[in-house]
């Protein structure tokens, strides 16, 4: 049987028709790298891409759509105020003299949508769709464009459980149709539901190609990281103390006024890592900037042990010994362009030692550097490397080193190992249940169900700005928390 | 310096060195449309600002203004900010340093001189700060509020000596009176109008070096024009950061006018230094925004322009060839990838290429992909 789609040399790659076939790596493992270079997007050096036995050559997105290869990216490539058709049409319109047909496009993209299970209304604007929705238009878009070969990046990343079991149910119906599906995914749990075949990488390499039959979550994960991976963070029972972050009926605007953030409370107390699971965009974000002084609430408080810091500004709130850890390590997180050095101080850069008067003081800033690159264990050749130059995990270890190192009295973690391979992810994990057994008041918000529900003393579900449930003990348990991220009644 | 520096620094000078010749050459595509020789023309533009001693200090009378608007537009594009207004604080350092030079009698020339500059440097400082304030309080965009305070300063210098409470009252043209000997600045070459604003401009170079790059007022610049958002997460103030960056690039340009005045003209009149402040846009981007850099940059628009009087006179090309290759060399600075495509220059790449193996990783993985 000939392979339908394959990628050849060093790294050896083949998807049958009809089968969805999971790309299985951390972050960094070439993945993303191999699939560019199957959709045109990056050239390899040396190698082959084969469609139906035959070598084809792909010097671009357009050449792929023609052989009918089609991807969709982790971040939408969609234009939000246009309708769900015009997306799907756009740069294939059929026109009548130069007019688009859109009645033509709604129907033709009805009737595409239908035959493939794929229901979603052609005449409503992008920007009102959900985002499972939205993903829905992007897969639609690959089809209209005649793609075979479908290549999903991440595709769960932004879906609520409920959405990534209907997606699969979508996957499955494609793949029945003949169709070949390659599933690009970190998430060990989703490869043992959807796939047919397995194939994992390593620092670009392909390690294994397996089916999940033949192997188990564990199994996968080594070959992932390259050696054995504790997949349950080992914590003992909290002991709590007296809550030092407390939240009284917050409410909080986004940036159009409407409510993000609708009469949150929720107490963290010392020692115990308070968990806050939610679909991202259901306010999590806008509670934090409000907790860090970056937005102001419309009402409520927010106390740090007994001072009300609701309307601090955000330098005084994390020198009054409130840690964070940004959700997006790029653009909120560090300084890319910035030495290691300088990112391991950004918020204490004009206080001794770092500085006398107006003058930095280069050389404690360095010394400090060099400590905490060996407590942390940040793989950096220099600390005068700029921090781009790190791997993800490595940039991320120079954020929670920082935020960690300055000893806070509630840490505010949010998504703190999105991006970062699994190695990191063990170590970041560790050194939070170690802070929260030295007394940390740990707040975590995390869109991975899998991380809240591991970490977590209790939990917290956020649905549409409202805190919906706080969970302890039994009753923290991942398909009641799936239920209430999705919206359904506690 | 091991290699890899060594290439990074190659890198960094060959990109505005080769965009300088495609400026040049485009020039000469212009001159040979207009009809003339370029080679005769680029002759003389070069005897004009080299080959005499008077034509070497023009030169470098020329350089100064060019070297403090340079750093003044550098140091707000360290900020992230475009600041177009350096002709309106360049003119209120000009009203600032003028009233003290004419105005204050009785004060020895080692106090008088000083008082003037920093006078200046505080009508530009505060003619600066009012984008600012308006970008930090409002969002207003630095560059419309910029150029429209130029023209609001353009305004109040007519009005400040045109017949207005600064005019000299014993003459008919528009201007000052002539500023008293104490506050005029010292000349250092007998013979020339080269004056002590070069030693100024000199000392001014390492000065804003040393600002940006080791204090926290530099840091907070650094941190803010790279990335806004994390700045603004570790608690650093965005809004007084532009404030005070706009502050001291405004206070900057008015340090060329203060020189300006004091040194070359003598009276302030309403064509105080026009255009300089735009051709310093062009110094700043060429320098790469790196204070050293101004330097050499500044002295290659110094030299443009000191030249171009004479090359109209010995080759009638007319001294507009100078805008046409000002505008070229910023298209191509602006332009790097057609650079590095017409001299073949291999792209230093920002992260090192993380996949080797399998033969892929012919371009580096997108930032946090995979």
């Amino acid at each position: 049987m000939y392979g339908a789609l394959r990628a050849n040399d060093g790294v050896d790659f083949t998807v049958r028709w009809g089968e969805v076939h999971a790309l299985l790596g951390e972050n960094g493992a070439g993945k993303t790298t191999l699939m560019n270079v199957v959709y045109g997007l990056t050239k390899s050096d040396h190698g082959e891409v084969l469609l139906d036995g035959r070598p084809v050559q792909i010097s671009g997105p357009i050449d792929a759509i023609r052989l009918g290869i089609g991807m969709v990216h982790q971040h939408f490539m969609l234009i939000p105020p246009l309708t769900v058709a015009e997306n799907v049409v756009l740069g294939h319109e059929t026109a009548r003299r130069g007019v688009m047909d859109l009645d033509q496009a709604r129907r033709d993209v009805g009737e595409l949508a239908r035959r493939h299970g794929l229901e979603v209304d052609a005449g409503a604007r992008v920007a009102d769709l959900s985002v499972g929705m939205q993903q829905r238009v992007e897969i639609l878009k690959a089809l209209y464009r005649g793609a075979r070969v479908l290549v999903l990046d991440e595709p769960t990343a932004v879906l609520t459980p409920p959405e990534a079991e209907r997606l699969f149910e979508v996957v499955h119906q494609l793949t029945a149709s003949g169709a070949a599906v390659i599933f690009i995914t970190h998430k060990l749990g989703e490869v043992m539901a959807v796939a047919d075949r397995i194939t994992v990488m390593r620092r670009g390499k392909v390690v294994a190609t397996t089916a999940p039959t033949d192997s188990s979550p564990a199994e996968l994960a080594r070959l992932m990281v390259g050696r054995p991976v504790l997949l349950r963070v080992e914590k003992g029972t909290a002991h709590p103390g007296d809550a030092v972050l407390r939240i009284e009926a917050l409410t909080v605007d986004d940036d159009r006024h409407q409510v993000a953030v609708d009469h949150v409370s929720l107490d963290v107390r010392a020692g115990e890592i308070v968990g806050i699971a939610g679909v991202e965009g259901n306010g999590q974000d806008h509670l934090i900037e409000a907790i860090l002084g970056l937005r102001h609430p419309r009402q409520g408080r927010i106390l740090l042990g007994s001072a009300d810091i609701t309307h601090d500004s955000t330098r005084r709130v994390l020198i009054a010994g409130v840690g964070h850890i940004p959700a997006d390590r790029h653009s909120m997180g560090v300084i890319a362009d910035l030495n290691v050095a300088d990112n391991l101080i950004l918020s204490d850069y004009d206080r001794p030692p770092f500085a006398r008067g107006i003058l930095r003081q280069l050389t404690a800033v360095l010394q400090h550097a060099k400590r905490v690159i060996r407590a942390f264990d940040i793989r950096a050749e220099s600390p005068e490397q700029p921090l781009a130059s790190l791997s993800g995990g490595n940039q991320q270890k120079v954020v929670v080193a920082r935020e960690l190192d300055s000893d806070p009295r509630v840490l505010v973690a949010s998504q703190p190992t999105r991006g970062v391979d699994v190695g990191s992810i063990e170590f970041i994990h560790q050194q939070l249940v170690r802070r929260r057994d030295e007394g940390m008041a740990v707040l975590l918000v995390s869109s991975e169900l899998d991380e809240i529900l591991s970490l977590s003393d209790r939990v917290a579900v956020m649905y549409r700005g409202r805190m919906v449930a706080v969970l302890e003990g039994d009753q923290i348990e991942s398909e009641r928390i799936g239920l209430l991220m999705a919206g359904a009644a506690a | 310096m091991n290699g890899a520096d060594l290439r990074a620094l190659s890198g960094r000078l060959l990109l505005p060195l080769f965009s300088v010749l495609l400026g040049l050459a485009a020039g000469a595509v212009a001159v040979v449309l207009a009809g003339a020789n370029p080679l005769d023309a680029y002759g003389a533009l070069f005897q004009g600002a080299f080959t005499t001693r008077n034509a070497f200090t023009e030169t470098l009378v020329a350089t100064i203004p060019y070297v403090f608007l340079g750093l003044s537009v550098a140091i707000g594009f360290r900020a992230g900010l475009f600041n177009i207004g350096g002709q309106g604080q360049l003119l209120l350092g000009g009203i600032f340093a003028a009233f003290v030079g004419y105005s204050v009698a009785g004060l020895p020339a080692i106090v008088h001189v000083p008082v003037a500059l920093l006078a200046g440097m505080l009508g530009g400082f505060l003619w600066g700060a009012i984008p600012g304030i308006l970008k930090a309080r409002t969002g207003a965009h630095e560059v419309i509020t910029t150029i429209m305070l130029n023209y609001v300063a353009a305004g109040l210098l007519d009005f400040l000596v045109n017949r207005g409470p600064m005019a000299d009252p014993h003459r008919a043209i528009p201007q000052t009176p002539a500023m008293l000997p104490s506050a005029t600045l010292p000349i250092i070459v007998p013979g020339s109008r080269l004056h002590l604003g070069l030693f100024l401009a000199l000392l001014a170079v390492p000065v804003v070096w040393f600002l940006v790059e080791r204090t926290t007022i530099g840091f907070r610049i650094r941190a803010v024009g790279l990335n806004a958002t994390a700045a603004r997460a570790s608690g650093i103030s965005v809004a007084w950061t532009m404030v005070t960056v706009m502050g001291i690039s405004g206070a900057l340009a008015g340090l060329a006018g203060a020189v300006e005045v004091l040194g070359v003209s003598g009276v302030l009149t309403p064509s105080l230094a026009s255009g300089l402040a735009f051709d310093a846009i062009a110094v700043a981007l060429l320098a790469g925004s790196n204070p050293f850099a101004i330097l050499p940059s500044a002295f290659l628009f110094g030299a443009l322009r000191s030249g171009a009087s004479f090359m109209q006179l010995q080759t009638q090309v007319s001294t507009d060839l100078i805008s046409v290759v000002q505008a070229a060399v910023i298209v191509f600075v602006a332009a790097p990838m057609l650079v590095r495509l017409i001299f073949r220059l291999r792209a230093t790449p920002s992260a090192p290429v993380r996949i080797t193996a399998g033969g892929l990783g012919a371009t580096p993985p997108e930032e946090g992909a995979a």
